[in-house]
């Protein structure tokens, strides 16, 4: 079950030129990108790991995309996405998000119901690969 | 594994499907091309702000000329590989490698064959971290930062240090010989330094000198250059020289160039900054007489340079 978390993450998996073309456009607004990483697809799940710092110098896609390939051959099991923080004051915040690594299987997830008090029930979304611990979710 | 993990439409399938389906040149107008790409302008800037250097010139032509002409082969569908421009620098202190390569960003960019066209000027250490683990991280956020325009490195030499064991300049070295060989479109490196020293450091690493596809000497100034120099630079500044002051100047330079430590334009720089400083001494002593005019404020006299203690020695 692909996950749909993220900008473009309906449309087939970007080639990297494309993502170097995404990347070109967020430098030319003067974003700063940063490659995260992760194995618990959750969509609450907010914290994503950092690969290496966030590259606010960088001029050129080519090198958020030799991070990226860098991050896949450590994590290529995992999700990797690419984030654009825009800095300008007023807005400080992510501008852009976007997958650009997912794993071979992806498990989805699971709703999972619980008879509270009163016969309330709450509805939890359980992902599947957090079946597993941590490093050993998408073997 | 890593090969099955990266995208499904790999780069080459994507980026050849769409460069197949734009039709082929049968044939390219040069002199429309030169014209449009405005080199000529970037070369005449050069012409005009570097006084002498005419291999070095000569040679930026041809390379200008080279990347045109691989510009049309590939727009008729001849070429696929792109030409190797990292390039070497050798010289004294003071002969401008600095400024060309600045102007080399520009041209490179102008043509096409460098994405940003900035260039980011870096020494060792820059590039070699002091404890183990910090070299390569170092190396590859500079290389992050130049990718898209040239990387210069100046007294490259002192990133290989064989006489010391614990000295990581070696990892930096491999560092740039990988990104030189398989970055070769997105970072143009170029090396910079004295001759001698390049030449051993060369030796030692022939790794570098085979992915160095132009080696450029930068040769002294002669005295004629550097009274030039000046010139420009004065008037670069909205000063002149008085006709006097021309002729010390002239026997100032004759005089410099036979001494230590003697740094070529920079050394001129020097001394015309010092000249400007007694030039302002004399004013600010004279100044219950009348009141400066333009031409007063412009002019270096002779006295300016005179008072200089080389004429002592």
């Amino acid at each position: 079950m692909k996950i749909t978390q993220g900008t473009f993450s309906f449309l087939p998996e970007l080639t990297d030129d494309e993502i170097k073309a995404q990347c070109q456009y967020c430098i030319d607004k003067g974003w700063a990108l940063n490659v995260d990483y992760t194995d618990d697809p959750h969509p609450r799940n907010t914290y994503w790991e950092m690969w290496n710092q966030p590259m606010f110098d960088t001029v050129d896609p080519a090198a958020v995309l030799l991070e990226v390939n860098e991050c896949r051959k450590v994590y290529g099991n995992m999700y990797i996405k690419v984030n654009a923080f825009d800095a300008e004051r007023g807005r400080e915040t992510v501008a852009l998000s976007f997958i650009v690594n997912r794993p071979k299987d992806e498990p989805g997830f699971g709703v999972s119901r619980e008879d509270g008090q009163g016969r309330k029930i709450r509805y939890r979304i359980h992902s599947y690969a957090t079946d597993k611990p941590e490093g050993r979710r998408y073997e | 594994m890593t090969e099955e993990l990266t995208n499904n439409a790999v780069n080459s399938g994507e980026a050849g499907d769409v460069a197949a389906k734009k039709p082929l040149a049968t044939s390219f107008d040069l002199q429309a091309e030169y014209e449009g790409s405005h080199i000529q302008e970037t070369l005449d800037q050069l012409d005009q702000e570097l006084v002498g250097l005419e291999p070095v010139k000569a040679r930026i032509r041809e390379i200008a000329a080279l990347l045109l002409v691989s510009k049309a082969r590939r727009e008729l569908g001849l070429e696929t590989e792109p030409p190797t421009l990292h390039m070497s620098f050798t010289g004294n202190p003071g002969t401008g490698k600095t400024t060309v390569g600045l102007r080399m960003a520009d041209i490179l960019h102008k043509l096409g064959y460098v994405r940003q066209g900035h260039m980011v000027s870096v020494t060792r250490d820059d590039l070699v971290g002091q404890y183990i683990g910090h070299t390569a991280p170092k190396t590859r956020e500079i290389i992050k930062k130049a990718m898209g325009g040239v990387l210069f490195i100046d007294e490259a030499y002192y990133l290989y240090r064989p006489e010391n064991e614990r000295d990581y300049g070696q990892e930096a070295i491999e560092i740039l010989l990988q990104v030189m060989e398989n970055n070769r479109d997105d970072l143009v490196v170029v090396l910079a330094g004295y001759a001698d020293k390049m030449e051993i450091f060369f030796r030692s690493n022939p790794g570098f000198r085979s992915r160095i596809a132009h080696h450029l000497e930068f040769p002294d100034y002669s005295q004629l250059e550097l009274h030039d120099i000046a010139q420009l630079m004065m008037d670069n500044q909205a000063y002149k020289f008085s006709a006097e002051a021309q002729d010390v100047l002239r026997e100032y330079i004759s005089l410099r160039m036979t001494q230590p430590h003697f740094a070529n334009a920079r050394s001129i720089r020097n001394a015309i900054d010092r000249a400007k400083l007694r030039q302002a001494s004399r004013l600010f002593d004279d100044r219950g007489g009348k009141p400066l005019d333009r031409e007063t404020l412009m002019t270096i006299e002779a006295s300016d340079i005179q008072a200089s203690r080389i004429f002592i020695m």
